[in-house]
């Protein structure tokens, strides 16, 4: 097979490492003989979790056939490098929705297992992995293994939430939600500082299956952690109007629009981000009264930008995204949010959920508490500072930070993070005795190496 | 649009992107290759996004006398057909053609030799039949030979002269044949190669492939700007083109 020496990013543009591309087109051709494998499926983990710098890229994105659809039961398999966006234009119009979605469709079947990825019903659903019927595992060596909760349960735990690093994922099967429609019923609550964003997602009088929050993350003060929280709902067939009603599984695709090169770095700067999130809380914070969205723009909102992250310049951005646990969570946050407000640093995008319980991976990232996302503009040294900051704020509550944004964690905060890790290694040994899959994140880390 | 099409050569990237098409439009298939597992995959694949009826089965170029059974059971699986699209090719080595003849056989066989065993029996059975097409890839590699793969390019130019003829051949049975010389497309053929400009997507050249069929069209390039390219490139003086390092 052919290979491709090349310079690649995370979907962050942060860090640029090169690394060996291969491209099988088959399913067959998905395991090859290199002394370093990594599986990369859509890019769109943010760091260096999809990076093997000097190593091998397996790029599967055309490894993505549908191997069976069962209409009746909503159980699908496919191969590993079939994307949300196929999935969803599949089902859909068939009544069938994904478990689990994360915020973007452009995502493979394999990513979502590997990442482990979680979605605004995290609190009821729990993460991808409780969606998978099964997966087929390459590893090392070019052996197949199928795994589930019920057979090789220990290879599916390393698996799930692994970070790809116990082997390539060849083929998933899921199980999927029945769907009436294609339409979201969604509500927006503004709220005027952290601590009612909080009783806002707490309360169960409005717990929809669906729900997240925007947080404003320049917002200071008595305003600090001011956002709004998005609830929503699978819409009934019957609350549908005219035409809608008539085919409610049907939807008018949108129409994407690309950043067609990486944008100035100034662009998103403090005060450009300060009026825009103004502007946003005093629009979406207002639409209290129930209303009907599709499914795209409830979901996926950012698709609608191809290659938004060019927005953030040529240095990039790094997102950083940690759990907290319930009991102090609402401190944690506030603690987080005051450090990025006192440190002047811009950021963009602030997100707010809800967790349920430990997921089902050995390194599955989501525990029962809250989670908060935030993009924040690369600026090298004061960036990193910042976040290294936050890590004490994190490790101080018993939080952990997610893996598939990370680029910067550093091996002695992810062994306080990942109880579990001890076991994840025992497992990955066993299932990779020399090592083979690897990825700039497994050694940043130090993945492999015990304490 | 109950007909069937036969693909040969169904799991390179081209094909799969016109059988996709076809499929969307409603027409059964038939994949047919080496690899019959691979086969199996893309047979489902269609099946469950474009709801048609997809069948495969092994078929072996080489095997020349395999070829007039390999088209009945073809034809007795799916009904009579309504085209055949020629995707199976071999790029190789060019330097090792030069060191060794072996090399050399595979590629003049796999593009032209074995194109036509099985294309002379698809025109037999079509021209009787009185409609339906043929289409075939070549290569704008065989518009003029260049000292970087000009065996390669001396089979697909064969390969494109034969499809010539057999459209003057069919066109009074209302046979249409098409012709198609792809430029660069993102395949496994070309993955990793230096020096490529304006790589078609395999899918957007199989609906290309699949809205020519429809169009009766006799040659396309695809991308469509590679017939002015190649026009420059052949209008090159010979005394001028042996001089340059292509």
């Amino acid at each position: 097979m052919n290979t491709l020496p090349k310079d690649i990013s995370g979907w962050g543009r942060y860090p640029v490492q090169r690394c060996e591309l291969v491209r099988p087109e088959r399913h067959a051709e998905l395991w090859s003989e290199a002394p370093s494998l990594l599986a990369r499926g859509q890019g769109r983990s943010y760091g260096d979790a999809a990076l093997n710098a000097g190593g091998r890229v397996v790029l599967t994105e055309r490894v993505n056939r549908f191997l069976a659809f069962d209409r009746d039961k909503g159980i699908v398999r496919a191969e590993a490098g079939v994307t949300l966006a196929e999935l969803l234009a599949l089902t859909v119009p068939r009544g069938w929705f994904p478990l689990v979605t994360p915020g973007t469709r452009h995502v493979s079947l394999g990513g979502c297992v590997a990442a482990d990825v979680h979605g605004k019903n995290h609190h009821h659903d729990g993460a991808f992995g409780t969606s998978v019927r099964e997966l087929e595992l390459i590893t090392a060596g070019g052996r197949r293994l199928r795994c589930s909760a019920q057979e090789n349960v220990e290879a599916f735990r390393a698996t799930v939430g692994g970070m790809g690093l116990s082997g390539i994922i060849g083929e998933v099967e899921l199980q999927l939600r029945p769907i009436e429609s294609a339409y979201i019923r969604a509500r927006h609550q503004g709220a005027a500082n952290l601590e009612q964003l909080f009783a806002l997602l707490q309360d169960s009088d409005h717990d929809a299956r669906y729900s997240v929050a925007w947080v404003d993350l320049m917002s200071r003060g008595a305003a600090l952690g001011r956002g709004v929280v998005m609830n929503g709902d699978h819409a009934a067939a019957d609350e549908l109007s005219g035409g809608r009603r008539l085919t409610p599984l049907r939807l008018v695709p949108h129409k994407a629009h690309n950043i067609p090169f990486a944008m100035p770095g100034w662009l998103l700067n403090r005060f450009s981000i300060r009026a825009f999130n103004s502007r946003y809380f005093r629009r979406e914070g207002g639409r209290d009264a129930p209303f009907l969205v599709d499914y795209d723009t409830f979901f996926y909102p950012l698709d609608t930008l191809d290659n938004w992250n060019r927005l953030y310049g040529r240095r990039g951005f790094v997102q950083y995204q940690c759990v907290v646990p319930t009991a102090t969570a609402l401190a944690a946050l506030q603690q987080l949010l005051q450090r990025l407000a006192t440190s002047g640093h811009p950021a963009f995008l602030g997100v707010l959920k809800r967790m349920g319980a430990q997921g089902t991976g050995y390194l599955s990232f989501p525990m029962a508490g809250y989670t908060l996302a935030m993009d924040l503009p690369m600026q090298g040294a004061t960036t990193l500072a910042l976040l290294d900051s936050f890590d004490e704020v994190v490790l101080q509550h018993g939080g952990r930070v997610y893996l598939a944004k990370d680029a910067r964690l550093a091996p002695a905060s992810l062994r306080a993070m990942y109880p579990q890790l001890a076991e994840w290694q025992r497992v990955r040994r066993e299932l990779d005795p020399q090592g083979v899959f690897s990825s700039s994140l497994s050694r940043r880390l130090r993945m492999e190496e015990e304490a | 649009m109950s007909g069937a099409i036969l693909i040969l050569g169904a799991t390179s990237a081209i094909a799969r992107g016109a059988a996709a098409a076809w499929a969307q439009r409603g027409y059964r298939l038939y994949l047919a290759g080496r690899d019959v597992e691979s086969l199996r995959r893309d047979a489902a694949d269609l099946t469950i996004r474009y709801g048609v009826a997809v069948h495969f089965g092994a078929f072996d170029a080489a095997a020349h006398d395999s070829h007039a059974a390999f088209l009945q059971r073809v034809t007795e699986e799916m009904g009579e057909l309504e085209g055949v699209l020629l995707a199976f090719g071999y790029l190789g080595s060019q330097a090792r053609a030069a060191a060794d003849f072996r090399e050399t056989l595979i590629i003049i066989n796999r593009n032209f030799v074995d194109a036509v065993s099985i294309l002379n029996l698809c025109a037999d059975q079509l021209e009787q039949r009185g409609r339906g097409f043929i289409a075939g890839i070549a290569s704008v590699a065989g518009d003029r030979g260049r000292q970087s793969n000009y065996t390669y390019g001396a089979a697909k130019g064969a390969f494109a002269l034969y499809l010539q003829g057999l459209r003057n051949r069919l066109f009074p049975a209302g046979v249409r044949v098409l012709t198609i010389k792809p430029g660069f497309v993102d395949t496994a053929m070309t993955f990793g190669m230096p020096g490529l400009f304006l790589v078609a997507a395999p899918q957007d050249v199989g609906a290309r492939i699949v809205t020519a069929v429809e169009r009766g069209r006799d040659v396309i390039y695809v991308p469509w700007f590679w017939r002015y390219i190649m026009l420059i490139i052949t209008c090159i003086p010979e005394r001028l083109f042996k001089r340059l390092k292509l």
